[in-house]
């Protein structure tokens, strides 16, 4: 109970009814801060007919663990002077640092409005101030960070009772008043005070060492959940793989996510991670970031043997690294470029600080993180890993594959090396063209129709194929749907004469490259006309909007 | 970017009655089409605290009230994010008034300045033959000045400080919110139409409206302000 200084004003009625409104409002606050920091979107409905369990008139979901863990901190006490409820929100990155980002302080202080009603205003009130609370809770700078949490970075929450401890939100942090309402016991206040000063996140996020091959090896940890800290992450899932029984932080959650950058074919980026938080023996993991090179993945159509599905994503065996501090992954990589792999260090591993690493080809994984589905780049796959049994140990698979032009420098690669179908169109030097297979074509293949076989049988090289062409006649041609040769331009001349088209002058590379410069030089003057034209470029772009 | 945020001032004259109409102003600068969603998100944050559940009366003069639901509201155009009552009528009549602003700033030729406003306001029944009298009690007014960016490095930092400015409106507008001043006194079921727009379907806000006006280059007030009437109260 309250100590009041005077309490003979209130009737036992109103100061039951108080109490009651305070302490499920504290109750909905919390509720309402959590929510905000899941990192999803939050949506209730608005429902004419009241229920009569929706407080304040606000429709705001109850996450259980979340009450359990308020009236654990509240222990059958109400915020008062001196005590004040508190929900601290930070940030664990996936090296384990942590940063304290922001604190909701409940208090409550004598200022007291004895004219005040209580069952009517101050009720309204405090839904007011709940309102307020949505609306600010989305205006931090932590917000926007819980929304993108789960591949560098988790946010936790802890809450306490007592007094409000604001050294760890470093220098120069900011409070925003949330609201007060007035009671005849005090006035409750509402606040918070966050973090501006978030340089560390940047700077952990360079340490890197120079990519190997082109290919970036990071090791990530997911979502560490440290045992014994009374933190607790902000994504859970109400009703999801606990029923009924609050989960303590020792529970396993598995989480899975993988992430594409959009940028094909220059770049494709993969972060493949999967935590478990039982105590299972130490796996070594790996979390692939694998930029594909422009230069060796391009889409000239000669070059790229392989499918474009098969971007040759290689998985390399993290042979030698135990399960260890990961370095972190993300960030600033996904825009392109080659981010350097961090060092491998060689600690022992923390119960904690598991994640499995399976191989990228026909891969399914589930995305248990809210905010992987707010990423367009996300892919979330069906998995062996949703959690139906998160206490098994994935195996994992290590499958060494080489992509292709890895360790080969571009230039020793001839098109005679690869073995890629119809390389003997890709383009050539103009002094090949004896070698030409559109002047000269090979031996057939078995698609190429009969026809075509018989009239270029007499050019054929045959020297690779042997002896499968000795089957192969001349005979006279005599095209389909054709009549006898009378005239001078018939079908069959017409087949003949163009049976066999000259190269396409913009496929050699020679003739390429010269006109190349000669664009180059031209486009000043492109620019120019450009110029001039501006206002016309305008107008267009105007009807557009 | 123009401004600081808002200030306080008097109703502006010509206004009904203006005993206990508080006026707040806020200003922005945002990009062309990034005006929808910022009028829209100033709107149905004044909106979420001006709105309850639907009132249900009994006998004796009690009343229950419904129950209010939220959604996040993402900006395509701007990093911002943003709570709204979970109503599709009150967000579509919303839209509505939005886009219309949003058309009139684009063709009126001006340069881009102009002002929407949303009004709260109470019925007072007059004997016949006069028409009920409007009384504002709170008129929020939203000053836009619309620029125009050369390239898309502009545009993206216009993002982050549009976003960044729509915070502090957010914080400003909650701040007006907490001074708990003059509310109306909640009606009986025969006066609860004088106080609250009773229209929609699943919840109740203050009867408002919304209206705008566009400057021209001149800082004139051209366009004569045209009343959307959301509840309509004129035409009886």
């Amino acid at each position: 109970m309250l100590p009041y200084a005077m309490d003979t004003d209130l009737s036992s009625q109103d100061r039951k009814d108080l109490d009651k409104f305070i302490k499920f409002f504290a109750l909905k606050t919390v509720q309402v801060i959590v929510q905000a920091r899941l990192g999803e979107k939050i949506c209730t409905r608005s429902s004419s007919s009241p229920t009569g369990s929706d407080w304040f008139n606000l429709a705001i979901k109850d996450i259980p663990e979340v009450t359990h863990e308020a009236k654990k901190a509240l222990a059958g006490q109400l915020p008062a002077v001196g005590r004040s409820m508190c929900v601290e929100i930070s940030l664990k990155t996936s090296e384990g640092d942590s940063m304290e980002l922001e604190i909701w302080c409940l208090e409550m202080n004598e200022k007291c409005d004895k004219e005040i009603k209580v069952s009517y205003t101050v009720y309204n009130r405090l839904s007011l101030l709940l309102k307020s609370l949505l609306a600010i809770t989305r205006v931090t700078p932590a917000y926007r960070l819980s929304r993108k949490q789960g591949h560098e970075y988790v946010i936790l929450y802890r809450i306490y009772f007592g007094e409000v401890q604001l050294s760890g939100l470093g220098e120069g942090f900011q409070t925003v008043r949330v609201g007060t309402v007035g009671t005849p016991v005090g006035t409750i206040t509402l606040s918070c005070a966050y973090r501006i000063n978030l340089a560390f996140m940047s700077t952990r996020q360079f340490e890197r060492t120079p990519p190997i091959m082109g290919i970036i090896i990071d090791h990530f940890v997911d979502r560490p959940y440290p045992s014994s800290s009374p933190m607790h992450p902000c994504n859970y899932r109400a009703g999801e793989d606990n029923g009924a029984v609050y989960p303590s932080v020792e529970d396993s959650q598995e989480v899975c996510t993988t992430s594409f950058s959009t940028s094909p074919p220059s770049q494709c980026v993969f972060t493949v991670t999967k935590t478990h938080f039982q105590t299972p023996p130490p796996v070594v993991t790996d979390t692939l970031k694998v930029p594909v090179m422009g230069l060796a993945f391009s889409h000239q159509p000669a070059a790229l043997g392989v499918g474009s599905a098969d971007m040759g994503y290689p998985v390399l065996f993290a042979g030698g690294l135990n399960a260890a501090h990961p370095h972190q992954l993300l960030g600033p990589g996904k825009e392109g470029g080659v981010p350097p792999v961090p060092s491998q260090p060689a600690h022992g591993t923390q119960a904690d600080q598991e994640r499995m690493c399976t191989p990228l080809d026909g891969v399914h994984y589930s995305a248990a993180t809210p905010s992987s589905s707010e990423d367009t780049e996300t892919v979330s796959n069906s998995s062996e890993g949703k959690s139906g049994s998160p206490h098994d140990l994935l195996e994992t698979i290590f499958i060494r594959k080489v992509g292709a032009f890895v360790n080969k420098p571009i230039n020793q690669v001839t098109m005679a090396n690869l073995d890629i179908p119809f390389a003997m169109f890709a383009p050539k030097n103009v002094e090949l063209e004896d070698n030409d297979p559109m002047v000269n074509p090979p031996d057939s293949p078995e698609t190429e129709s009969p026809l075509q076989g018989s009239l270029h049988s007499e050019g054929s090289s045959g020297s690779s194929t042997g002896n499968t062409h000795d089957d192969f006649v001349m005979i006279d041609f005599k095209p389909a749907f054709s009549k006898d040769d009378i005239l001078p331009m018939d079908l069959g001349t017409f087949y003949r004469e163009f049976q066999n088209p000259p190269q396409l002058s913009s496929l050699s590379i020679d003739i390429g490259a010269q006109s190349m410069a000669e664009d180059l030089d031209s486009l000043p003057e492109k620019l120019a006309v450009h110029e001039k034209n501006v206002k016309e470029f305008d107008a267009f772009v105007e009807t557009l909007q | 970017m123009v401004g600081p945020g808002w200030t306080r001032r008097r109703a502006p004259p010509g206004a009904a009655p203006t005993m206990n109409c508080r006026a707040e102003v806020l200003e922005v600068s945002v990009e062309g089409r990034q005006v929808e969603e910022a009028m829209l998100a100033v709107l149905h944050t004044v909106l979420l605290h001006r709105s309850t559940g639907k009132f249900h009366y009994k006998k004796e003069g009690t009343y229950s009230i419904g129950t209010v639901g939220t959604q996040d509201v993402d900006c395509d155009f701007i990093d911002f994010a943003y709570v709204r009552v979970s109503s599709e009528e009150l967000d579509r009549a919303l839209r509505k008034a939005v886009g219309e602003f949003k058309d009139a700033l684009r063709s009126s030729g001006s340069d881009g300045m102009g002002q929407i406003s949303l009004e709260f306001y109470q019925k007072k029944k007059s004997r016949w033959p006069f028409s009920d009298e409007c009384i504002p009690w709170e008129l929020w007014t939203i000053k836009v000045n619309v620029v125009n960016l050369a390239n898309e490095q502009e545009r993206q930092i216009c993002r982050e400080k549009v976003g960044e400015k729509l915070c502090e409106k957010i914080i400003n507008i909650v701040e007006v919110m907490n001074r708990h001043e003059y509310l109306p006194k909640m009606p009986t079921q025969s006066e609860v139409d004088n106080v609250f727009d009773t229209s929609l379907k699943d919840v109740q806000p203050y009867l408002y409206k919304i209206s705008y006006q566009i400057t021209d280059s001149l800082g004139t007030s051209v366009t004569t302000t045209m009343r959307r009437l959301i509840k309509d109260t004129l035409a009886l």
